[in-house]
């Protein structure tokens, strides 16, 4: 935890875009492009079984079937998927059982990036899965956690050693047929995090993942699934970052929960992608399905996310409350910068009785970013007692930036309470010269109101990142007031 | 030494004392001319008040000395301790001890006033090459000025000046005053909006953090105040220019004829 935050702390120190640089470690690629046979090679690299291959085909031939959706309020370039490689893992070396068999250059990835990969149970408290290009890499504290017979491992691992319980749950929330990215992501998803809380365990620490994209025309297709059974509690963080490149790089994610009888998972983002130059030239697209199953009586699912990166986010983090007495949470800020794109927000199902969700999301645009809040929220005949409250926001800085909201509420049931709010405000020059005239600079103004302005989402973080959010928050907006 | 040089001495030693010259100021906003030529001096420990008919310039001038943008100053020279104070940024005349009490101050919502008086300070201490308060000594110096000045508690826990009445933003500026201790402290139309309470809560709070070394410059259009803050001298600006410069009796003058009085007089070219 404190190499987290001395990682945070030093990119604070420049405004320019710190994960630029590249690892120089031999990558395993494939030729890129996508055909039926890239699905079988990345199959066959991971040796997997057959029933997972054929859930890879199933999902691309399905694909071939779709096109890309046109809805959202973005401008996304045509993607040439024959241009892009689908695989890359560093090259395999016989498994020890010490942190020190790792490659010596992608030690050095990590530390760089201040991941905390060296076990120091007592300081970091946060057992880290590091994903760096498809593949993860290191587990920590996987045997503190097996104690208590909480499994916390790669995608590719869980497939091996609990191949129930990836196929119990795999595509229960998000199937494959789902999306058009969802699929993709089906047919060539390359690693991932699995993560099993068992009965009544409440989970010590919080879990992490880091992901990290380095070879240049290669997209991520993370698959994280997330299960928390009957009375478990679980906090998981994930955070992402990546190095510059000119060329657009896809990152095409999952991520499944389930919660099972009261059950609660508190999901939290810090998103930092490369976000493209000042000229709007480059960075991720970041077209994500992330959803939330209450399966069970009483669960609860909570979605925390700060996104500053990607020069164009597409997702919605949503809930499934199906439950009874079920609770959906989406606390958000979103920030678009420079030509930075963002349409997001969330949709939250009620199906099962006296369900609840709660929505705030905080929208920030600034230079000539166009920022969209899309969200559903949809109360189906049965869901008796449904309660929904929605706050969207939005704040901007200078006069080139859009804030665009479109909310759905489909009610089918008379005895629903939804309420929605929603305010826009923008940063006054007399707010501005208030601070200057108090001997505060006008960045770190902007600074102090902008995350007084997002107080309320990144309370909702837990403490190590909440820190790492605020100077993303400020480092995302330098140069934006004018 | 002979009487001669004591008096020359004297007058060596007020010069290099003047805390703020200002020389022929004259400054425009949106190009119409608001200040017409504005010369004042003011030593440490002393206590101006401006005053004048609304449209005078009287904010204009607390405006230019701040530093607002939107204030153009197209000639004269404003110097502040020795230095061209034009030439410096808003935040740096801030950190060299200038203070300015706003007329209509502004809201801030979720900037908590705790967050925003602690990054004001840690600025102020590092300019003048001071450690960062840490966060228990700030929370005692802040029940100490909240203390001096009257000022509720409850204010001081909220966002900067959201949801306070007019008297109760007044008094928060005063509060912040007391944090940053400023050498020159421009007090714009501070009473304005105040009932006589709230005004013997401001004056109070300005008079306990009066030193020899710090000054201050009141502006109001109303005598009301200056019975609380006795000035040491008394300007009186109309039409961009001061027109009349006096001891403290001029505004007890200025309260039994009216501003009526001086317009009257300026127009007949009566030199005032």
């Amino acid at each position: 935890m404190e190499k987290d935050q001395d990682k945070i702390l030093s990119d604070v120190t420049s405004g320019e875009y710190k994960y630029g640089f590249y690892s120089d470690i031999e990558m395993e690629k494939i030729p890129k492009g996508l055909s039926e046979d890239v699905v079988r090679i990345i199959s066959a690299k991971k040796n997997e079984p057959e029933w997972l291959l054929e859930f890879r085909l199933k999902s691309y031939r399905h694909w071939l079937t779709m096109k890309m959706p046109t809805w959202p309020n973005l401008k996304i370039p045509p993607i040439n998927y024959q241009e892009i490689i689908f695989y890359a893992a560093p090259v395999e070396r016989p498994k020890l059982n010490s942190i020190d068999d790792i490659d010596p250059e992608l030690r050095k990835t990590f530390d760089k990036l201040g991941i905390p990969l060296t076990e120091q149970k007592h300081l970091a408290g946060v057992a880290v899965d590091a994903v760096i290009d498809s593949v993860s890499v290191k587990t920590t504290f996987k045997e503190t956690l097996a104690e208590m017979g909480i499994i916390f491992c790669s995608f590719s691992d869980a497939v091996k050693e609990y191949p129930d319980l990836v196929k119990r749950y795999m595509g229960s929330v998000v199937p494959y047929t789902d999306n058009f990215f969802a699929t993709l992501n089906s047919a060539v998803f390359s690693d991932g995090s699995f993560c099993y809380i068992p009965k009544g365990v409440r989970c010590p620490m919080e879990l992490s993942t880091y992901f990290r994209i380095n070879s240049a025309n290669t997209g991520q297709f993370e698959r994280t699934l997330l299960i928390a059974d009957e009375e478990s509690y679980v906090s998981y963080l994930e955070g992402c970052t990546a190095p510059s490149r000119d060329e657009n790089q896809l990152h095409a994610a999952i991520v499944e929960i389930v919660a099972e009888k009261n059950a609660e998972v508190k999901y939290s983002t810090v998103q930092n992608w490369y976000p493209g130059n000042k000229e709007g030239k480059g960075g991720v697209f970041n077209f994500v399905t992330k959803r939330g199953m209450c399966k069970g009586e009483n669960s609860k699912i909570s979605w925390t996310q700060i996104e500053t990166g990607s020069a164009i986010t597409w997702k919605y983090p949503s809930c499934i409350l199906r439950g009874d007495n079920s609770t959906g949470e989406f606390y958000s800020v979103a920030v678009t910068n420079n030509y930075q794109q963002a349409d997001t927000g969330t949709k939250m199902t009620h199906i099962g009785k006296n369900t609840k969700s709660t929505i705030v999301s905080k929208g920030i645009s600034a230079g000539h970013g166009q920022n969209s809040y899309r969200g559903l929220v949809k109360v189906l005949k049965n869901a008796t007692n449904a309660r929904n409250y929605s706050q969207c926001d939005s704040l901007l800085l200078g006069d080139k930036c859009g804030a665009h909201t479109f909310p759905y509420l489909e009610v089918d049931n008379q005895t629903a309470i939804v309420e929605h709010e929603a305010t826009t405000s923008k940063i006054g020059e007399d707010q501005i010269f208030y601070c200057n005239q108090r001997g505060i600079s006008t960045e770190d103004a902007i600074g102090l109101i902008v995350n007084g302005y997002a107080r309320e989402v990144l309370n909702k973080l837990p403490m190590e990142f909440a820190v790492e959010a605020q100077k993303l928050l400020q480092i995302s907006l330098e140069g934006s007031v004018g | 030494m002979g009487l001669k040089s004591r008096q020359r001495t004297k007058v060596k030693r007020q010069k290099v004392n003047t805390m703020l010259i200002i020389n022929n100021l004259k400054a425009s906003i949106g190009g119409k001319s608001i200040l017409k030529g504005i010369t004042l001096q003011i030593k440490p420990g002393e206590i101006h008040a401006i005053m004048g008919p609304n449209g005078s310039g009287k904010s204009t001038l607390a405006a230019v000395l701040a530093g607002r943008e939107f204030v153009e100053v197209t000639e004269g020279t404003v110097t502040y301790n020795g230095k061209n104070l034009l030439d410096m940024p808003p935040e740096d005349r801030a950190k060299e001890g200038i203070f300015l009490g706003f007329q209509y101050p502004i809201e801030i919502p979720g900037v908590s006033m705790v967050n925003f008086m602690k990054t004001a300070v840690n600025e102020h201490r590092k300019h003048n090459g001071l450690a960062p308060l840490s966060a228990s000594d700030f929370l005692k110096m802040m029940r100490e000025k909240k203390e001096m000045v009257e000022i509720d508690s409850k204010l001081a826990n909220r966002s900067v000046n959201e949801g306070f009445s007019g008297g109760e933003k007044k008094k928060n500026e005063i509060f912040q005053m007391a944090m940053l201790e400023p050498k020159l402290a421009i007090l714009d139309e501070t009473d304005s909006g105040l009932d006589i309470d709230a005004l013997r809560v401001v004056a109070n709070g300005v008079n306990k953090l009066k030193k020899p070394d710090n000054s201050f410059i009141v502006i109001t259009h109303y005598q009301r105040l200056l019975d609380f803050i006795v000035p040491d001298v008394v300007h009186v600006l109309y039409d961009g220019r001061i027109v009349k410069t006096a001891g403290k009796e001029l505004a007890l003058e200025l309260e039994e004829k009216g501003y009526d009085w001086i317009k009257k007089e300026v127009e007949n070219n009566i030199p005032v």
